[in-house]
C-alpha cells in the first residue's frame, strides 16, 4: 500500500479499496487468493456445503427513497449468500447505534429488517447492539452476517467465466447510488429515483433451475457498480470482457441525473442486481427466465467475454470505437483536460 | 601520411550520409571505408595531413540536409594498405545508437523529376531519394536498411539496384528507391473498398475530386479524408458522414501562391510551412477566403499544410485552390493507416479510395504548428519530427516516460538525448491505447532501449498510469503534472538550472489531491515548490464541467458573489432545472472537484461572455475567446493576491465581478475577452515579480496548454522581458500535454541518476 493512512477511498469499492484488502487485510487474515475471493465463503461441513458471509452496512441517509438501512442490511448478505448460488437460510444483526438517536427510527429501521427478512424467507437468530457516544457513528451502523445451503452441486465463482459467455444483467443500474446521494443531498431531481434494493435469491434459483451448469458466475454489483464488479470478475477468471454500451439498461431518471452530476452509471451502486456470466446458448434461456421474474423485468444481454488472459474490460460506444473500462482509484475523478 | 577512426552518431543512416562521404573521400583523394552499424557511421580513411584535415572539416560543415550529427568522435590509427575507398555493408554491432530520420517532404530534385516527362520517374507518385521520402513510418526494426522497411516487399529493377549500389548516385542506398516497373503502386477502390480496373487511377482521383465526392487517400502516415475545400455541399456531406460538427479540418494547397488566395501568411509561418517537416500551420483566414465556411467554423484560422509525398503535389497539381485533408478516423479513434481496416471501417463515409499498396508500418498524424511571438510552437508533435532525438542538458540512466492520457506521447532517454513518440493520441480509446503499447515496443526496439525506469503522472485513473503499473519488472517513478510541464519547457531549452514555472493548463492532478492548472512552481528536474496558484474553484461534475463551460460560469459566479449570486440571464441555451441543479451541487460540494485550472477560468469567462456553453472539442471555448479578443484594448480587472501561509493565492473574483458589471453594460465580447487576457498577463507579471523577489530567480518557463494562446503569450513576453526576466517558451515539443513525457523522462532521470550515485 502506498499509503500510510486510511483514506476514504479504501472504502469506494475501487482500486483502493482492492489494494487494502489485498495489501494489508488478506494476506494477515486469510491469504486467500484473489482468484478465490467471492461475495461468500463456501464451506463443506459433514458432506453438505454451505455458505457464510457477513457485511457491514453505512449509509447517509439512514432512510432513503426506496428503502432504508434495515432492508438494506438483509438484502445485501442474502444477496451476498445467493451470489455463490446458496439458499439463505440465517442472519444474525450486530447494531451499532449513535447516542442521540431516535428510537423511533431504530424501531422503523428494525421493522424494515424484519419485513425484508420474512420477503426473503431468512430467520434472524442472533444479535449484538452497542451504543457508542455522539459522533463516534453516525446514526446506526448494522453489520449482518449469513448462512445459506445449496440445494445444488453447481460451483458458481467469480473465478468461471468462459470465452463466449454471455454478461446478463437483471435490470436498470445505478438506482440505488442514485437515490441515496439525491436523498442525502436534498437534490431536487424532479423525478423520483428508487433504490433498487432487492433480495434476489429466488431470482437466483430460478436461473439455476433452468440453465443449471451453463451458469458460471454471479455476483452483485454494488459499491463501485457495474465497471468494478466486471473489472473483477475479468481478473479473477482472466478473461477479456466487452460491454455493449448502447445495451446498458439505464433508467431515465437515472441518465439524466447522472448526466448532470457527472457521474457514470456503470460506476454508481446497485443493490437490487445481479451480473450473471452464463454459456452462450443459454443467454436466451437466462433472460426469458429474468423477464419473467418481478426483479428481472428489464433484464438484459449487455455484453460477452471476448477473450482469455488479460483481465481487461472494453466498452463499445454507440458509435463502435472500444474503451478500456478499470476500476477507479477512489472516487470519479476529473482526467479530461 | 595520416589515417583517422571517424565514428559518428545521430540521425546518419538513411540520409544519404555514406555516399557523401565516399565521394568527400574520392574528392580528397583519400583511401579507406565507409560503414553504417548499429551505432551510426564509421568510417576509417588515410591520405596526406592536410587533406584529411580537409576532409575531416568538410565531414560535418556539408553533411546532407537531412544528417543530424550528436556526436563525432575521431582518431588515429595505424596506416593500412588500401588503394581505394569503399562503402562496406552494413554491420550490426551490440549498440544500437543510430537514430532514425523522420519521414521528410519530397525534395526538390525528386519534385524537378516527377514533372519532368523524360524522366523514367515521371508522374511516379512513389519517387524518393536519400534526401527526401518516407522513413520512421515505414522502419520495422534496425539497422535502417531495406529488408527491414516495409520496402522489404518490392525488389529492386535492374535499373533502381544501380542506383542504389552506385555511390555517386541520389538514391545510393535510398531504402525506399522504387520506380514504376518495381515500386508501389496506386490503386483506386469503390465506397465499398472494392479495387476497380482504371487506367489513371489518379485521374480518375481528381475527377471525382472535382465532382465534390468524398475521398480516403493514403499517405505517409495514415489515411485522410479528402474534399474539394471549395464545395461548400462536399465539406457539409463530409461533416454529416464523420459527425463532426464545428472542429475545423486541415487544408492542403499546392503552394504559398494557392494558401495565399484564403489566408494570411506572414514570413514566419511561410517558412514553417516550406520546412522538411511540413506540418499544419495555423493561420488567420482572410474574410473573402472563397473555401466552403465549414471548414472551420466559428474559427478565425485554417489549419493550412503544403503537400509533402510525391501522390499530394500529382493530386492538387492545378485544379483545386485547396484540399481538405483530414484525417481518416471514426469520432475520437486514431487515424486509419491499415489497409485492410481503412477500406472497410470508412466505408459509410468515403465514396472511393485512393490508396496503394506501400505499407504503413506506424500510424503517425500531421504534426501541428501555430506562430507566437514569432516563434514556432507545435500544437501536436508527430509526422516530420519524429523520431528525432532532443539532446538533453545531462546524461541519465535510460528512461521511458508515458505521458498523459489525453494527447499521449511517450519518451525514451538514452544518456543524453529523448526520443519523444508520435502523437499517440487519447487513451481512453483502446485502439489508442493499443498504439501506446505499439509505440513503447516498436520505438523501444529501434532505439535499442529497454528501460527498467518508467515515468508517470500521479493521476491514479490515467490510462497511462496504469499501463505502468502493469509493466513487470520496472521501478515506477510518479511524476507531478505541472512538475513534468516545467523540466519540459527547461529541456526544450536545453536548461537545467531552477526557473519559476508559470505552467496553466486545463488540469493535472495536484499534489493536495486536487486538480492543479494555474500553477507558479519553482523549481528545476531536482523538485520542485508550488509557489503560488489561481484559487480553487468547484468543478461541478467533474469532466461534465469541462465539456460543458456554463458550468464552470455558475462556479465563478457563485465564488465572486457567493449569496448574493446574480441571475444568470447570460445562459440562453439552459434549462433552469439544470442551473438549479448545478447551483446546489456547488453549494453543497456534490461532485465537485476543486480545480485551480487556468483553462476552466478561460472556460468560465467564455461561457459567462456568451461564447460558448458546450464544447464539441477540447479547449474549443478557450479558443474561441482568444479569437474574439479586440486587438488594441488595453483595459484589464483587478484579481486578488492573498499571501497567507503556503503558496499565494491568486484569486479571480474582482475579476469574476467586473466582467460581470462590464456585461451589463453591454461593453462588446471581444473587449470583455481583451480584458480578461490582459489581466493575466499583468497578473503573471506580478506573481513572477513577487517570487523573484523570494527566490531570486530571473528565468521564467511559460509551460502548459494555455500557452497555445498567441493573444496571452504576446501579452505576457514583452511585459516580463520589460521587467528584466529571460522568458522560455517552447519550440521542439508542445506546450500542452503532448510535450509532458519529455519533462518526466528528465525529473525520473534526474532522480534515478542521484539515486546511484548515493
Ligand atoms: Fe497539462
Ligand atoms: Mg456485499
Ligand atoms: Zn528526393
Ligand atoms: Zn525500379
Amino acid at each position: 500500500m502506498t499509503n500510510n493512512i486510511i483514506l476514504l477511498g479504501h472504502g469506494s469499492g475501487g482500486k483502493l479499496s482492492h489494494q487494502l484488502l489485498d495489501d494489508v487485510i488478506i494476506p494477515r487474515l486469510s491469504g486467500l487468493p484473489q482468484r478465490e475471493q467471492n461475495d461468500a465463503a463456501v464451506l463443506s461441513h459433514g458432506g453438505r456445503r454451505l455458505a457464510f458471509t457477513t457485511d457491514s452496512y453505512v449509509v447517509d441517509p439512514i432512510f432513503f427513497p426506496g428503502g432504508d438501512i434495515g432492508d438494506l442490511a438483509v438484502n445485501g448478505t442474502v444477496n451476498d449468500l445467493a451470489m455463490s448460488g446458496a439458499r439463505p437460510l440465517y442472519l444474525t444483526v450486530g447494531l451499532i447505534l449513535e447516542e442521540g438517536l431516535p428510537v423511533a427510527d431504530l424501531e422503523r429501521v428494525l421493522d424494515s429488517m424484519k419485513a425484508a427478512a420474512a420477503a426473503a424467507g431468512v430467520a434472524i437468530v442472533a444479535g449484538d447492539t452497542k451504543v457508542v457516544p455522539r459522533g463516534k457513528a453516525d446514526k446506526i451502523f448494522i453489520n449482518t452476517a449469513g448462512i445459506g445451503v445449496f440445494d445444488h452441486d453447481l460451483e458458481i465463482l467469480g473465478s468461471g467465466a468462459r470465452v463466449g459467455d454471455q454478461i446478463l444483467v437483471n435490470g436498470t443500474i445505478g438506482d440505488h447510488g442514485m437515490a441515496v446521494l439525491a436523498g442525502r443531498e436534498g437534490l431536487d431531481l424532479h423525478s423520483d429515483i428508487q433504490s433498487d434494493t432487492a433480495p434476489l435469491h429466488e431470482l437466483v434459483a430460478d436461473l439455476i433451475a433452468g440453465v443449471g451448469r451453463d451458469l458460471h458466475v454471479l455476483r452483485d454489483p454494488t459499491r463501485g457498480g457495474v465497471a468494478t464488479t466486471l473489472k473483477e470478475i475479468a481478473l479473477q477468471s482472466n478473461v477479456d470482457l466487452t460491454l455493449e454500451e448502447p445495451a446498458l439498461p439505464v433508467g431515465e431518471a437515472v441518465r439524466g441525473a447522472c448526466a448532470i452530476l457527472g457521474l457514470d452509471p456503470l460506476y454508481v451502486a446497485n443493490e437490487g442486481k445481479l451480473l450473471a456470466l452464463l454459456a452462450p446458448e443459454a443467454a436466451g434461456r437466462a433472460l426469458d427466465i429474468m423477464h419473467r421474474h418481478p426483479q428481472g423485468r428489464h433484464a438484459a444481454i449487455i455484453g460477452e467475454v471476448t477473450g482469455a488472459s488479460a483481465g481487461k474490460v472494453y466498452l463499445r460506444t454507440a458509435i463502435g470505437g472500444l474503451r478500456a473500462i478499470e476500476m477507479l482509484a477512489g472516487e470519479q475523478l476529473p482526467r479530461i483536460c | 601520411m595520416k589515417r583517422c577512426r571517424i565514428e559518428i552518431e545521430g540521425i546518419v543512416q538513411g540520409v544519404g550520409f555514406r555516399p557523401f562521404v565516399y565521394q568527400l573521400a574520392r574528392r580528397h583523394h583519400l583511401a579507406g571505408w565507409v560503414l553504417n552499424d548499429s551505432r551510426g557511421v564509421t568510417i576509417e580513411a588515410q591520405g596526406d595531413t592536410a587533406a584529411m584535415e580537409d576532409f575531416l572539416h568538410a565531414l560535418r560543415a556539408q553533411a546532407p540536409p537531412l544528417a543530424v550529427i550528436t556526436r563525432f568522435k575521431t582518431r588515429p590509427c595505424p596506416l593500412a594498405t588500401e588503394d581505394s575507398f569503399v562503402i562496406h555493408a552494413s554491420n550490426e554491432t551490440a549498440e544500437r545508437r543510430i537514430q532514425i530520420a523522420p519521414d521528410t517532404y519530397v525534395c526538390g530534385d525528386c519534385l524537378a523529376e516527377l514533372f519532368d516527362p523524360a524522366d523514367r520517374r515521371y508522374r511516379y507518385p512513389f519517387i524518393n531519394c536519400t534526401n527526401c521520402g518516407p522513413r520512421y513510418t515505414i522502419v520495422t526494426g534496425v539497422p535502417y536498411d531495406r529488408p527491414l522497411t516495409t520496402m522489404a516487399d518490392f525488389p529492386l529493377c535492374a535499373d533502381c539496384r544501380r542506383e542504389y549500389e552506385n555511390p555517386a548516385s541520389r538514391r545510393f542506398h535510398a531504402q525506399p528507391n522504387a520506380c514504376p516497373a518495381c515500386g508501389p503502386r496506386l490503386s483506386l477502390h469503390d465506397g465499398a473498398g472494392r479495387r476497380l480496373e482504371v487506367p489513371d487511377a489518379l485521374g480518375q482521383a481528381i475527377a471525382l475530386l472535382r465532382q465534390g465526392r468524398i475521398l480516403a487517400v493514403k499517405g505517409l502516415g495514415g489515411y485522410h479524408l479528402v474534399v474539394d475545400a471549395a464545395n461548400d455541399q462536399a465539406v457539409a456531406e463530409l461533416r454529416r458522414r464523420k459527425t463532426r460538427d464545428e472542429k475545423p479540418f486541415a487544408l492542403m494547397s499546392r503552394d504559398l501562391e494557392a494558401v495565399r488566395r484564403y489566408a494570411w501568411v506572414n514570413e514566419a509561418e511561410e517558412q514553417l510551412l516550406l520546412g522538411v517537416e511540413r506540418p499544419i500551420v495555423l493561420l488567420p483566414r482572410r474574410a473573402d477566403h472563397g473555401l466552403s465556411p465549414r471548414v472551420a467554423p466559428s474559427n478565425g484560422f485554417f489549419g493550412v499544410m503544403l503537400p509533402y509525398t510525391p501522390l499530394h503535389h500529382l493530386l492538387l497539381e492545378d485544379q483545386f485552390t485547396a484540399l481538405v485533408m483530414t484525417s481518416a478516423n471514426l469520432s475520437d479513434e486514431p487515424i486509419l493507416f491499415e489497409d485492410g481496416e481503412a477500406l472497410t471501417r470508412l466505408s459509410d463515409i468515403a465514396d472511393a479510395y485512393l490508396s496503394h499498396n506501400r505499407r504503413i508500418h506506424t500510424r503517425t498524424d500531421d504534426s501541428i504548428a501555430r506562430i507566437l511571438a514569432g516563434r514556432a510552437v507545435l500544437m501536436r508533435r508527430s509526422r516530420g519530427y519524429v523520431p528525432r532525438g532532443i539532446l538533453l542538458p545531462q546524461a541519465q540512466p535510460t528512461v521511458l516516460a508515458l505521458g498523459a492520457e489525453l494527447k499521449n506521447t511517450i519518451c525514451f532517454t538514452q544518456e543524453n538525448r529523448a526520443f519523444l513518440s508520435q502523437h499517440i493520441g487519447d487513451l481512453k480509446n483502446l485502439e489508442v491505447l493499443r498504439g501506446l503499447e505499439h509505440s513503447v515496443d516498436h520505438l523501444g526496439r529501434i532505439l535499442g532501449l529497454r528501460p527498467r525506469i518508467v515515468a508517470h503522472d500521479l493521476h491514479p485513473d490515467y490510462l497511462s498510469t496504469r499501463f505502468a503499473e502493469e509493466l513487470p519488472e520496472v521501478r515506477r517513478i510518479g511524476v507531478q503534472h505541472h512538475h513534468a510541464h516545467l523540466v519540459s519547457c527547461l529541456a526544450d531549452n536545453g536548461r537545467d538550472e531552477p526557473a519559476i514555472g508559470v505552467i496553466f493548463d486545463g488540469l493535472g492532478f495536484g499534489a493536495d489531491g486536487h486538480i492543479w492548472g494555474g500553477e507558479f512552481l519553482l523549481g528545476d528536474a531536482d523538485g520542485f515548490e508550488r509557489a503560488a496558484h489561481l484559487a480553487y474553484l468547484p468543478m461541478p461534475g467533474g469532466d461534465a464541467a469541462t465539456r460543458e463551460p456554463w458550468r464552470m460560469a455558475l462556479s465563478a459566479l457563485a465564488h465572486a458573489f457567493g449569496e448574493s449570486l446574480p441571475e444568470p440571464a447570460f445562459f440562453p441555451t439552459h434549462a433552469p432545472g439544470d442551473l438549479r441543479l448545478v447551483r446546489q451541487m456547488i453549494a453543497r460540494g456534490i461532485n465537485c472537484p476543486l480545480t485551480s485550472s487556468c483553462g476552466r477560468l478561460f472556460d468560465a469567462v467564455a461561457a459567462l461572455i456568451g461564447v460558448r456553453q458546450r464544447i464539441s472539442y477540447e479547449g474549443q471555448a478557450a479558443l474561441e475567446l482568444e479569437q474574439i479578443a479586440a486587438e488594441g484594448e488595453q483595459g484589464r480587472y483587478a484579481y486578488e493576491l492573498y499571501d497567507r501561509q503556503g503558496p499565494f493565492v491568486v484569486d479571480p473574483a474582482p475579476l469574476i465581478r467586473s466582467l460581470v458589471e462590464d456585461l451589463g453594460q453591454g461593453v462588446a465580447p471581444g473587449v470583455l475577452s481583451a480584458r480578461f487576457h490582459n489581466t493575466l498577463a499583468a497578473m503573471i507579471q506580478e506573481v513572477c515579480g513577487r517570487l523573484r523577489e523570494g527566490s531570486g530567480l530571473n528565468l521564467v518557463a511559460l509551460s502548459g496548454g494555455v500557452f497555445q494562446n498567441r493573444y496571452l503569450t504576446e501579452k505576457t513576453l514583452p511585459l516580463l522581458e520589460r521587467d528584466g526576466f529571460t522568458v522560455l517558451t517552447h519550440s521542439l515539443v508542445p506546450p500542452n500535454d503532448g510535450g509532458l513525457a519529455l519533462g518526466q523522462a528528465v525529473i525520473a532521470g534526474r532522480l534515478a541518476a542521484r539515486q546511484q550515485q548515493s
